[in-house]
């Protein structure tokens, strides 16, 4: 738009702009229905727990006999910190159907014709899923004790922090997906098809230790992977590990022979989480 | 105030409509489905940008300051739009965030459209047990929620059973009247234009008339008045004797004539033979469709409104 006399401060184009606190009331707001309706639909809180205590339980039993106990630490307890990054991760990306859903009945215009910003829609949406996969990730942590995995005020609060930057990066990846979806089965096929390979190549499920070159290679460009890590490693910083169990249940994702340290395993995370962001906001409901 | 086109592709949608609005008039925008109505309202809404022309709603440019347009319209579109899985309230209350109506003033105005469209006892009812009457009531309150100037309504009463209409046209003009707002809705009904103060009649993407109920009657002609009598021929040549022009049918004489109601005692004075029946017509809405575009109205729009009853009952569950 070329300014004219008409763009001059004061005159109607002032009006274009929305100030920061009518952005941030609008994301909130956004944020409050996303709540809401989370509470209204109890069957999916419970259904969405079922997966991640299948995981946990019968495969971190099975494979427990298999893999054997060094010295006193097991695979059930490698695999807890996974589990709990899987639960927050199947929870943050489907609370994206939530926009398929909007837009097939209809409420998806009521918000995209509003005169606030694309950027604070989706940060309400984003917050709303990721505050959701966040609480969800933390209940699972009271399966702790059953698995005999030790926790700490500490560790918990460092818990809740990498689940919430992990559910932001990932329920932005999913409003991007569903915002190029225009039906509720696609949503359904398309996370399916992302879900399980992000999940299985995330380092959740299996050490990412003395893998074949290609999986290697696949799970380094997995962004959950990232998340994943930081994750085990502030879980694991509270277990009692002598070094033959470390060795063992290594962590750490080694990049060119180089082992990251936590930090950068959180900044690349935030890397993808505002990549992710961008996308979301672009792709936010692409006129019709 | 308006004069746009709007082409898709090679389709032009609306070639060009010209006309403009005065406050606190009910405008409505009269056409068969497929004329253009709705590309119209999109492009004033912001919605759809003009491939040509000018548009300015509330005093804004449509194209060049379409936030300032949008925080002073109220939209009601043709298919629903609310959250069933949120109650009343909350759906108005969303609503107020997104078009920022003050803190302090939510509850109070939450209220009174509420109590506008005489919805204030299911304010805390889930939207999904509204009926399809009630969810369009509510969404007209919703629209009028934020004190818009203008109220834009894409087919209010598409759908919905003939009762309901009615109080959905009630609720519009109470809104107009309680709130001062300009109403522009669009319909493929000729008995709801009735009630607007102006029509303008789209065809093929044009306007082919404008004015009010009234003038656009007068425009089509003189009433008809049919009569039966007991000698035809000799009441038609009493009749143009008297003045009146006369058509004689299989059944029945047509006459001519202005005011045609006042007319009767003349006219059965004037036949001059015994007079069984008296039919004053007046002319319709449909006859002035009739007459600008060569078709009725009716034709088209009933094939129309089946799918979008049903659409609108299976988008409840």
């Amino acid at each position: 738009m070329t300014a004219t006399a008409l763009d001059l401060p004061g005159g109607p184009l002032a009006d274009e702009r929305e100030s920061l606190a009518e952005e941030l009331r609008t994301t909130g707001m956004v944020w409050e229905r996303e709540i809401i309706r989370f509470f209204r639909t109890r069957a999916r809180i419970l259904s969405s727990f079922i997966q991640p205590i299948l995981f946990l339980f019968v495969l971190g039993y099975g494979m427990s006999t298999l893999v054997g106990t060094t010295a006193g630490f097991d695979f059930k307890k490698f695999l807890f910190p996974g589990i709990v990054a899987m639960t927050v991760m199947s929870t943050a990306i489907s609370s994206a159907i939530s926009i398929v859903w909007d837009r097939e009945f209809g409420f998806l215009r009521e918000m995209l014709v509003a005169p606030v910003s694309r950027t604070a829609l989706v940060a309400g949406k984003t917050l709303g899923g990721a505050s959701i996969a966040t609480v969800q990730g933390t209940i699972m942590l009271a399966l702790a004790p059953l698995i005999g995995v030790h926790l700490t005020p500490l560790v918990v609060a460092e818990v809740i922090g990498i689940e919430l930057l992990m559910a932001v990066a990932l329920t932005a990846f999913g409003v991007f997906v569903a915002s190029h979806i225009q039906r509720m089965e696609g949503f359904s096929v398309v996370m399916q098809l992302l879900l399980f390979p992000m999940l299985f190549l995330s380092g959740a499920l299996f050490p990412l230790t003395g893998l074949p070159g290609w999986l290697a290679v696949l799970t380094r460009l997995n962004p959950l992977t990232y998340a994943v890590d930081p994750l085990r490693q502030v879980v694991f910083a509270a277990q009692h590990m002598p070094p033959a169990a470390a060795a063992r249940f290594a962590t750490g994702v080694t990049l060119f022979g180089y082992t990251l340290p936590v930090a950068a395993d959180i900044g690349i995370t935030i890397a993808f989480a505002t990549v992710f962001l961008a996308l979301a906001v672009t792709g936010f409901g692409t006129p019709e | 105030m308006v004069s746009l086109s709007k082409r898709y592709g090679d389709v032009q949608a609306v070639r060009e409509v010209s006309f403009s609005i005065g406050r606190g008039e009910v405008f409505a925008f009269l056409g068969p489905n497929g004329a253009g109505k709705t590309t119209t309202v999109k492009m004033l809404c912001t919605l759809a940008r003009p491939s040509g022309g000018r548009a300015s709603v509330a005093g804004f440019d449509v194209a060049r300051q379409p936030k300032a347009v949008r925080r002073r319209i109220g939209l009601v579109f043709q298919e629903q739009t609310l959250d069933d899985r949120l109650t009343a309230e909350q759906n108005l209350r969303f609503h107020a965030v997104l078009y920022h109506v003050p803190h302090a003033q939510v509850e109070q105005r939450i209220d009174r459209v509420l109590r506008l469209v005489a919805l204030e006892d299911r304010r805390h009812d889930l939207v999904s047990a509204f009926s399809g009457g009630m969810a369009r009531r509510l969404e007209i309150a919703r629209g009028m929620l934020h004190t818009p100037s203008v109220l834009f309504l894409d087919e209010p009463t598409v759908g919905l059973d003939p009762q309901t209409r009615a109080l959905v046209w009630e609720d519009v003009l109470r809104m107009r009247r309680e709130e001062q707002a300009t109403i522009f809705l669009t319909t493929h009904y000729m008995d709801e234009a009735e009630y607007a103060d102006r029509i303008a009649i789209i065809d093929h993407g044009q306007i082919v008339a404008t004015g009010t109920p009234g003038e656009l009657k007068s425009q089509v002609g003189a009433d008809t008045v049919e009569m039966v009598t007991a000698d035809d021929a000799t009441a038609t040549g009493r009749l143009q004797a008297a003045g009146f022009r006369v058509q004689e049918g299989d059944e029945h004489l047509v006459v001519f004539a202005e005011d045609g109601e006042a007319q009767v005692p003349r006219l059965i004075e004037a036949a001059g033979t015994r007079v069984r029946t008296v039919h004053v017509h007046r002319p319709t809405l449909d006859d002035v469709f009739l007459h600008y575009t060569g078709r009725q109205i009716r034709d088209e729009a009933a094939g129309h409104a089946m799918p979008m009853m049903a659409r609108a009952r299976t988008a409840r569950h």
